[in-house]
């Protein structure tokens, strides 16, 4: 075999090497999950093709889900429904979460849906989530401080007026149309 | 991060399973393998090897059957770890079937060509890797088996004794008619489980119950029993069976473990002291270990009219410089018997793939070690997260070992190169290895099922303790 062949493939191979190395890193540096932020807009546009692609799985969790989220859609239509969550007050004031009958976690958990930077928060502090009929509820998960509808501490899951102020350490939140 | 912008929501992205990227680098892993098998052949012989078809089918096999297992038994597990291991172990058997090629070392008294037999041990670790995914449905069954696994892992580590030494180690025993295997391989898993559960019910003493000394957690005397004895044992395997990669692994897994158990460098101090104190002291009175050491310090030093092995094996890195000498045109046999196929394979691929080809073998190991660290990372149970850390800090150390002493950073052990050196126990083993790993993966990027339903919440009332 010619030198020069030899040689081509010698650097061929550790091309080819190293290529698999930058491939192996670039499936990591993509497998970084975690929270995503999105537009508005586009937010419910993936939310319905989430939606449609969770339909395609026959899943028990998921239907469960499904479920949920076709829940979200009848609460949506109903007139005098909230259709926004917005943070008044605190560290995160200016944040908000469109309600598309998804549960809302708050905490200081990462994976919560509205990560609360609050001495005062637990690591899952509350959630907020639609019942059957559209109705949004918040319910305390046993959180040290308790969570604060209007005046009233929270001891059992509890419908949300439309803008009554939910309080937990320093942050107030409060639905919006 | 939430952000304070008005337009904008945020939620969480859901782990797909990434099945078709594992498959993907998978046929990437196959090819590459074969690549260096023609590469080989041309250079040797001229000719593309006859085998080339049966060694393609065969690698593509394996790694077919353990992909579509993992598709079935563990759709959501780590999609690196089962491509980084195939290529290692494949070119790991290109690399002993190229040194079976020279007719020096591969005489019968030396036990002629072993890349048949290193194939069929590779097709054995694979079916354990099977095995071990298919009927291992929940890693923390394992858990129920803490203190066996502590018996279990105790008497592999002590069997070797009674067993006459090879190459001046004790860490073989033999089975009359079947061969000779290394117990420690499978030692490193079983005692991984133990100090997993061990560790997951004492963290909170060896964590808590601790004085404040210049800046250093000390323990208390009863919290220090544990690691005295780990200590002693590892201090005797070292001096019944001469082997300081056993011994080295041992007891680094332990410390590694601890301190991610309890997050106090105290421990990791303890553990350097520990074990550097003994190390010199089983070196002053043991020939075998002040040997290796003497090697290390020496390496070039002229013995019985000629070079050691240990500068064969720095000559044969030298002359492959950055780029290699190219596949098969290497002249690594020279450090003679069969030491380059197993100990100093890494040698072999420093001349014939140079600087370039030996750091994108250990980034390799290095990224399989990575995902072993991340799975610890996503695992929600701590027996899953110490499990996971344990089994790659296990690899970690071997191939630190094995690395540093074949490169003369630290003295040569008798271990094997995870995947690449020839050893039926070794390649074993590990396949058995990432095949736990794969499991706690899978467990821990599993979407979590959605919240229990509350649909009678205004029903009934949950009563929380």
């Amino acid at each position: 075999m010619s030198e020069l062949t030899l040689t081509v493939m010698r650097l061929g191979f550790l091309a080819v090497l190293w290529l698999f190395v930058i491939v192996a890193v670039q499936v990591i540096r993509s497998d970084l999950f975690g929270t995503r932020v999105t537009q508005r807009g586009a937010a419910r546009r993936g939310g319905q093709e989430q939606r449609g692609a969770q339909r395609q799985t026959a899943a028990p969790p998921q239907a469960q889900r499904r479920q949920e989220s076709g829940r979200g859609g009848n609460s949506r239509q109903r007139r005098g429904a909230p259709t926004k969550l917005v943070v008044s007050e605190g560290t995160l004031t200016g944040t908000t979460v469109a309600l598309q009958g998804q549960t809302i976690s708050l905490g200081r958990a990462h994976d919560s849906t509205i990560v609360l930077d609050d001495d005062y928060a637990s690591s899952r502090h509350a959630r907020i989530y639609p019942d059957r009929d559209g109705q949004w509820i918040v319910e305390d998960l046993g959180s040290t401080n308790g969570t604060y509808l209007e005046r009233t501490r929270l001891t059992t899951p509890t419908p949300i007026p439309l803008g009554a102020p939910i309080r937990i350490g320093k942050t107030v939140i409060e639905l919006r149309k | 991060m939430s952000s304070t912008s008005n337009t904008t929501t945020i939620g969480t992205i859901g782990a797909p399973s990434r099945r078709n990227t594992e498959l993907a680098l998978l046929v990437f892993a196959v090819i590459i393998p074969v690549f260096a098998y023609i590469n080989v052949g041309l250079a040797k012989e001229d000719t593309v090897p006859a085998g080339v078809l049966g060694y393609a089918l065969g690698l593509g096999l394996l790694a077919g059957v353990a992909h579509l297992v993992v598709r079935k038994w563990a759709p959501y597990a780590d999609p690196l770890m089962l491509p980084v291991s195939t290529l290692l172990n494949g070119l790991g058997l290109v690399f002993i079937w190229r040194l079976d090629q020279e007719p020096q070392i591969t005489t019968p008294q030396l036990g002629g060509a072993m890349a048949p037999g290193q194939l069929m041990w590779s097709t054995l670790g694979v079916a354990l890797f099977l095995g071990v995914l298919i009927f291992l449905k929940d890693h923390r069954v394992l858990q129920r088996y803490t203190y066996i696994s502590m018996v279990v892992a105790l008497v592999l580590l002590i069997l070797p004794v009674f067993f006459p030494a090879r190459f001046g180690a004790r860490i073989w025993i033999t089975i009359p008619g079947v061969g000779s295997l290394q117990p420690g391989e499978f030692a490193k898993i079983i005692i991984a489980i133990f100090f997993a559960g061990y560790l997951m019910v004492k963290r909170d003493a060896l964590a808590l119950a601790s004085r404040r000394f210049m800046g250093l957690y000390l323990p208390r005397g009863r919290d220090l029993g544990p690691i005295l004895v780990i200590w002693a044992l590892s201090l005797m395997i070292l001096v019944f069976e001469t082997d300081l990669g056993t011994s080295l692994l041992f007891f680094g897994l332990f410390v590694i473990m601890l301190y991610v158990a309890t997050e106090r460098t105290s421990w990791i101090v303890f553990g350097l002291l520990l074990s550097g104190a003994g190390a010199v002291a089983v070196a002053t009175f043991e020939s075998h270990v002040q040997t290796r050491v003497h090697n290390w310090l020496n390496p070039l030093e002229l013995l019985n009219g000629g070079v050691t092995e240990t500068a064969q094996a720095m000559y044969s890195f030298g002359s492959g410089g950055i780029l290699g000498s190219g596949l098969g045109q290497g002249y690594s046999r020279l450090i003679g018997g069969i030491a380059p196929k197993s100990d100093y394979i890494l040698a072999t691929v420093g001349e014939e793939l140079g600087l370039a080809g030996v750091m994108a073998i250990l980034l390799l190991y290095g990224l399989l070690i990575e995902r072993g660290i991340r799975t610890a990372l996503a695992a929600r149970d701590p027996f899953g997260k110490l499990l996971a850390v344990g089994l790659s800090g296990a690899f970690a150390l071997q191939v630190f070992v094995v690395a540093g002493g074949v490169t003369g950073l630290i003295p040569l052990t008798g271990m094997t190169m995870p995947f690449l050196a020839q050893g039926g126990s070794s390649v074993i083993a590990n396949w058995a290895l990432v095949a736990i790993l794969l499991r706690i993966s899978d467990t821990a990027r599993r979407p979590a099922p959605a919240p229990a339903p509350s649909t009678d919440a205004e029903m009934t009332q949950v009563v929380r303790p």
